[in-house]
């Protein structure tokens, strides 16, 4: 991409909206190694949201749209959810698909775009909800990692299908109580990090969003990997606070408690993977 | 941006690029002996067409396994079988938005399952191509031939084009895209054969030389942004802001809706010249025994006008459509003025042709409109029954 699509024709700068013109001046394109220190001082990628006050979803995605080290060239495929939410104020060729089916869409962009600019990098990422990854969209999710499609699919696990009202997800812990599930969620919460694995992804990483910087590592490494050897897989844990019951300002800690047990932080790479990394260490982008 | 430099003499694969009126009017011709299967990687061969994702179901594997060849020999970009056909038409609107002429292919249960995405493409106005190759849909089990998968996908935004025999489909492949990419129409386009009847059956066809083709696609005159990162990002549909609840988002989404559906409209005229009409006549233009058939209860029908003339000297006409949307009102109100009885054939239970034509015809046209024959579940339209159909309707 050339940057000269994200530049103001002169003649509307004092007519365009003030976070356009911001947009231009001060956001971080064009540096693979931006990341979320940037975020206080530069113009961030997501402009506001509609997700409840306080969500974690917002602060994972801040983080994420932070750490893309391409974002001037990376296409964001979407589901159904709350994360969609969001998507009509992010800065970047966003597509929303449909319920469950992102990763089949994200596959045809990728696909088409190395057949029709063999010599450019363009980064396809796919953020969707655990309902959306692990439920309704489980099929298109793993296939893609079967078929070694290069792209790097983020969930944002928060336990619950938020966006329709609180039904348990595949990713309910057992037991809890939900809408649809009066008798407490029937099965132990589905392992989708242990099946990325098994599916053949080349890098994944279960962790909560309480630490930026480590949100920033990981989303590059699954983004090198996924860009150089084949499918990525994060598995992030975003509480809907309001499913819950959390107040607004209660996220952080709830990740916090997390940490330490069931999203106590997990990574995989594979050997091609660790290749990778080791290569952008020394190129000091990660 | 490729697809600007491609602009020169060759496609990708190597062939001469010519202008679609030039392939479809005026490229010399050979006689072959071909399926509708055939023909569809004979046009497909002709398309500069990028991406294509396939699925097994009968009738149209063979088909998708012709197109798969293509890829391998370097004719088309993009090609794999994809998970099931919910997946394969996300996938290949993944392949149009990123900017790829694409093509896919499916039948009856296989459309069903994809649904979903139908009106998806035509809502993100994703100019790409379904060859529908219809088939009975369960239960019970059946790979039979009939085309009851038609009537749920009349209002899903896309155009739907109905082939008669071989050589139409061919035919109608090419300017299938030449029409859906119109920078003023561009939507998608579900081409419909007969499965068994025209994919599997070998019929005399024509054929232009295959070392030519269309123009590739260029993403560049899309009315939505092309999802590649060429371009500055839309904000229009391709990302979810009508889900605000405010008047400005209900009024987009309802708007949008209607620009869909206007879209398909202003698709007349590029259909009408490269389709050489929406409609065709065969028979006796004053006959007032009228049948309205698309597809081969098309073909059935002017079998059926032959044997009335013949053996009853009793005159009739067809009048085909090639195009359901849009639906050629005008042409077909014209065709039916010296109608008493308007016969419609179809190869389906519920008659959705029926339906459209009463639609159509409603206070435009005295003539009575009998929703007969109708078989269905793979049963044939013999011209002996429509005659038979006729005769009694008319001595009752
Ligand atoms: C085919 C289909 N079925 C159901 C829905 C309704 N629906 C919308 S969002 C949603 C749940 C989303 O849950 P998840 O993916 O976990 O995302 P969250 O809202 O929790 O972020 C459902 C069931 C839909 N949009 N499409
Ligand atoms: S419902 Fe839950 S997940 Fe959705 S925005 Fe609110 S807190 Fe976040």
């Amino acid at each position: 991409m050339s940057m000269k699509i994200y530049q103001l024709n002169e003649e509307f700068r004092n007519i365009v909206p003030q976070e356009i013109v911001a947009l231009q001046e001060n956001a971080t394109w064009g540096n693979p190694k931006r990341g979320v220190m940037d975020l206080p001082v530069s113009k961030e990628l997501l402009e506001e949201h509609s997700l409840c006050a306080g969500c974690p979803e917002s602060a994972a995605l801040r983080y994420i749209l932070a750490s893309l080290p391409n974002p001037e060239d990376t296409i964001i495929v979407n589901s159904t959810g709350c994360t969609s939410l969001m998507f009509p104020h992010i800065a970047l060729h966003t597509v929303h698909s449909l319920f469950g089916n992102q990763n089949s869409v994200a596959t045809g962009i990728k696909r088409t775009l190395e057949w029709r600019f063999p010599d450019k990098t363009k980064d396809v990422v796919v953020l969707a909800g655990d309902g959306a990854t692990v439920d309704i969209g489980l099929d298109y999710t793993l296939q893609s990692f079967f078929r070694q499609e290069k792209i790097t699919t983020i969930c944002f696990d928060n336990e619950v299908y938020a966006n329709t009202g609180g039904q348990e997800s595949g990713l309910t812990p057992k037991g809890h109580v939900f809408k649809m599930a009066p008798k407490g969620k029937q099965f132990e919460k589905v392992p989708m990090w242990q099946l990325a694995i098994d599916s053949g992804c080349h890098y994944v990483a279960r962790l909560t969003v309480s630490s930026p910087k480590r949100v920033e590592k990981v989303i590059k490494e699954a983004i090198y990997v996924a860009r150089e050897v084949g499918p990525t897989y994060v598995h992030l844990y975003t509480p809907c606070i309001l499913e819950i019951g959390l107040n607004s300002d209660d996220g952080l800690e709830e990740m916090r408690g997390r940490d330490k047990e069931r999203f106590k932080f997990f990574e995989y790479k594979s050997p091609e993977a660790e290749e990778v990394i080791k290569k952008y260490k020394e190129e000091g982008l990660l | 941006m490729e697809t600007i430099k491609n602009k020169s003499q060759t496609n990708r694969a190597g062939q001469k690029i010519v202008s679609p009126d030039y392939l479809l009017f005026e490229a010399p011709r050979t006689k072959h002996f071909m399926t509708g299967s055939e023909v569809t990687k004979e046009a497909v061969k002709r398309a500069s067409v990028d991406a294509s994702v396939s699925y097994p179901i009968t009738p149209q594997s063979e088909a998708a396994h012709l197109i798969g060849e293509l890829w391998a020999e370097g004719y088309v970009g993009v090609y794999f079988r994809g998970e099931n056909e919910f997946g394969v038409m996300s996938e290949v609107v993944g392949c149009s938005i990123a900017g790829g002429r694409t093509i896919t292919t499916t039948s009856g249960p296989g459309t069903l399952r994809a649904f979903e995405n139908f009106p998806m493409w035509a809502g993100t106005r994703a100019p790409m191509q379904l060859v529908l190759m219809a088939r009975g849909v369960n239960s019970p089990l059946t790979i039979q031939p009939d085309n009851l998968e038609v009537g749920f996908l009349l209002d899903t935004g896309c155009m739907i084009w109905y082939a008669e025999n071989v050589q139409e489909l061919f035919d109608m492949i090419l300017a299938g895209f030449v029409v859906a990419e119109q920078p003023d129409v561009h939507v998608p386009v579900i081409t419909a054969v007969d499965g068994f009847f025209v994919s599997h059956t070998r019929e005399a066809v024509y054929l232009p030389p295959d070392d030519i083709a269309l123009p590739p696609y260029d993403p560049y005159k899309s009315p939505m942004p092309v999802i590649d990162n060429e371009i500055p990002p839309g904000r229009f549909l391709r990302d979810p802001f009508v889900m605000k609840s405010n008047y400005t988002s209900y009024a987009t989404h309802a708007s949008w809706q209607w620009e869909v559906r206007s879209a398909i409209e202003r698709s007349r005229p590029y259909a009408k010249h490269y389709l050489k009409g929406l409609t065709e006549e065969f028979g006796d233009k004053d006959a007032e025994i009228v049948f309205v058939a698309a597809g081969t209860a098309a073909a059935q029908s002017k079998e059926a006008v032959r044997l009335l003339e013949a053996e009853e000297g009793i005159k009739a006409k067809v009048v085909k459509l090639k195009t359901i949307r849009p639906f050629p009102y005008k042409e077909l109100e014209e065709a039916v003025k010296n109608a008493k009885y308007i016969f419609v054939p179809e190869f389906n239970v519920v008659g959705w042709l029926e339906r459209e034509v009463r639609k159509a015809l409603y206070k435009k046209s005295n003539a009575e409109i009998i929703g007969t024959p109708r078989v269905a579940g793979g049963m044939t339209m013999p011209k002996e029954a429509i005659v038979k159909e006729v005769l009694e309707f008319i001595r009752k």
